[in-house]
C-alpha cells in the first residue's frame, strides 16, 4: 500500500517537475540568449521576469487553435501528443536521485533509446498531415536527420555499457563511483552531445525546422496549444538529453556535500544552459553538410571509440 | 573545429559585455534637439499666436492630416479659426515646419503621446498652442514683415524703410 502511493506520488511529482522545468526553460533560454546578445531580455513580468512563462502560457491557451481544411484532421491531432508521450515516458527511466524514479528497469537504456526514436513519428507524421509543402520537407528532412544520428546516439552509448556493464541506468551511476564515465568516455560524450542536440532537434541542427528556410518546417500550419505542445515537447527533449548526458557521463547524482537530487539537478541545468549557448553561438549546416558530417566523421569515430574502448576493457582484464 | 569552440567562447564572454538596451520607462533614451516628435504652435514674444492660417503646413503635409480655417481680427491680423491635427495619420516627417513661413508650427523631441482611443489623437488648438516661443525666441512675425496692420502702417516694421512715394519724381 505505501510502496504503491509512494510510486504514483514520485511519478506525478516527476511527471510535474518534468513539465515545469521545459516551461521554465522558455524562460531560461529568453534570459540567457538575450545574455549573450549584450541584452537583458524578459525582466518585466514578475521577478526578473520569471511569470513570463505564465504569460506566454496564457496567451497559446487562449490562442485560436486552427485546423487547417486541407490537413488529414486525426493525425493531425495526434501528432504533437506524440512526441510529449515518448519524451515523458523516457523520463521514466531517469536515475534521479536515489529512491526518487518512476521505475527501476534493466535495459532502461535501451528504453531509452527506443522512446527517443520514436518522437521522430511525431515530425513526420505532424508534417505529413499539414499537406503543406514547406512542412514535408521539414518532416522529411527530420526523419533523415533522426535515422543517421540515431545510429551513433546508440554506438556512443555501447562504451558506457561496456565499461559499467549493464544497461540498468541506477548501476551506470554507481559505476561512476570512482570516476565519471566523461574521463575515459571523452569521445564518446562529444559523439553524444552532438548526436543529443540532433535528437531534440535544437539550434544549430535543427534543420526540421529551419525558419529562415522552411518557415518553421514540420510545424508551420500548428498553433494554439497544438503547437505548444511541439514546442514544450522540444524543451521536454533538451531536459531529457541534458539528464541523459547528466546520468551516463557525469555520474547523476553522485557528488559530495549537497543532497543527490541537488546535485543531479546542477549538472542536469549546466548542460541546458549549454545547449542554449551552442544555440547562441553557431550557425545551423546545410542539410546536406550534417548528414555527410554524421555519417562520415562522427559514426566512424563512434565506431573507434567502442573498439578502442573494448581493446583497452580486454588488455586490462 | 576550433573555431567552434572560439565562437562559442566568445559569445559566452559577451555574457559579461554592457548591456545595449535602453530601460525605456525608467531609462530615458537621448533624443536629439532637432528630434521630430509631437508638433505644437509656438506664440510670438507678445504672446499672440504666430500663426497666419497661410495654409502651407496643410498644403505640404503629404498625408493632409493637418486642417484648418483662416480668419481675420479687427485688426486685420490673419490666425485661424480652428486648427486641428490628425496625430493618428501623422508621419512626423517635418515638412509642415519648413512650409511655415512664421516659424508657428515646430516639431519637439516629445513622442509619448500613447492613447486608448483613436479619437484622442486629434488635436485641436488649444492642445497644440504652447505658451512660449519654441525654437526661435525673439521673433514676431508682424514686426518684421511689411504687412499694414491695425496699429503698424507700412515703413513701421523693423529695418523697414520708408514706403516710396510713386506718385512723386524725386529720388
Amino acid at each position: 500500500m505505501i510502496t504503491t502511493a509512494y510510486s504514483i506520488i514520485s511519478t506525478i511529482g516527476i511527471l510535474l517537475a518534468a513539465v515545469t522545468i521545459a516551461a521554465g526553460n522558455i524562460w531560461i533560454e529568453r534570459r540567457l540568449l538575450a545574455l549573450w546578445q549584450d541584452r537583458y531580455g524578459p525582466n518585466r513580468a514578475g521577478p526578473f521576469g520569471l511569470l513570463q512563462v505564465v504569460a506566454d502560457m496564457i496567451k497559446i491557451f487562449t490562442k485560436e487553435d486552427w485546423i487547417p481544411p486541407f490537413a488529414d484532421k486525426t493525425v493531425f491531432v495526434i501528432a504533437p501528443g506524440i512526441i510529449m508521450v515518448t519524451v515523458l515516458m523516457s523520463f521514466v527511466v531517469v536515475p534521479v536521485a536515489p529512491g526518487i524514479g518512476v521505475v527501476d528497469m534493466n535495459i532502461g537504456l535501451l528504453f531509452f533509446l527506443a522512446m527517443s526514436s520514436m518522437g521522430a513519428y511525431s515530425l513526420v507524421l505532424g508534417a505529413w498531415a499539414s499537406n503543406n509543402k514547406y512542412s514535408l520537407l521539414g518532416g522529411m528532412r527530420g526523419a533523415a536527420q533522426m535515422i543517421s544520428y540515431e545510429v551513433f546516439l546508440g554506438l556512443s552509448l555501447l562504451g558506457v555499457v561496456a565499461l559499467s556493464g549493464t544497461f540498468n541506468l541506477r548501476e551506470i551511476v554507481e559505476a561512476q563511483r570512482g570516476m565519471w564515465n566523461v574521463i575515459p568516455q571523452f569521445v564518446g560524450f562529444i559523439v553524444f552531445l552532438i548526436a543529443g542536440v540532433a535528437e531534440s532537434h535544437r539550434l544549430p541542427l535543427d534543420i526540421p525546422e529551419a525558419e529562415s528556410e522552411l518557415i518553421a518546417g514540420f510545424h508551420s500550419e500548428y498553433s494554439g496549444m497544438k503547437f505548444g505542445m511541439f514546442f514544450v515537447g522540444e524543451y521536454l527533449g533538451v531536459t531529457l538529453i541534458s539528464a541523459m548526458i547528466t546520468t551516463l557521463f557525469f555520474g547523476g547524482w553522485l557528488g559530495p556535500v549537497l543532497p543527490p537530487v541537488v546535485w543531479f539537478l546542477i549538472k542536469t541545468f549546466a548542460f541546458i544552459i549549454f545547449f542554449v549557448l551552442l544555440r547562441a553561438s553557431l550557425p545551423r549546416p546545410r542539410y546536406d553538410q550534417l548528414l555527410s558530417y554524421g555519417w562520415k566523421v562522427m559514426l566512424p569515430l563512434a565506431l573507434l571509440n567502442l573498439v578502442v574502448t573494448g581493446g583497452i576493457m580486454l588488455a586490462v582484464s | 573545429m576550433l573555431s567552434w569552440l572560439r565562437s562559442i567562447w566568445i559569445v559566452f564572454t559577451h555574457m559579461f559585455r554592457k548591456r545595449e538596451t535602453v530601460q525605456y520607462p525608467e531609462e530615458k533614451p537621448y533624443l536629439a534637439p532637432r528630434y521630430r516628435g509631437r508638433i505644437i504652435l509656438s506664440r510670438d514674444p507678445d504672446g499672440g499666436e504666430r500663426c497666419v492660417a497661410c495654409y502651407l503646413c496643410a498644403v505640404a503635409c503629404p498625408v493632409d492630416c493637418i486642417s484648418l480655417q483662416a480668419t481675420e481680427d479687427e485688426q486685420g491680423r490673419r490666425y485661424p479659426e480652428f486648427f486641428r491635427i490628425n496625430f493618428s495619420r501623422c508621419i512626423y516627417c517635418g515638412l509642415c515646419e519648413e512650409a511655415c513661413p512664421t516659424y508657428a508650427i515646430q516639431l519637439t523631441p516629445d513622442f509619448e503621446m500613447g492613447e486608448y482611443d483613436r479619437t484622442n489623437l486629434v488635436y485641436e488648438k488649444e492642445n497644440l498652442l504652447i505658451s512660449g516661443e519654441g525654437k526661435y525666441p525673439g521673433y514676431h512675425y508682424y514686426k518684421v514683415a511689411g504687412l499694414s496692420i491695425g496699429g503698424k502702417d507700412k515703413g513701421e516694421a523693423e529695418n523697414e524703410e520708408e514706403p516710396i512715394d510713386v506718385h512723386s519724381l524725386i529720388p
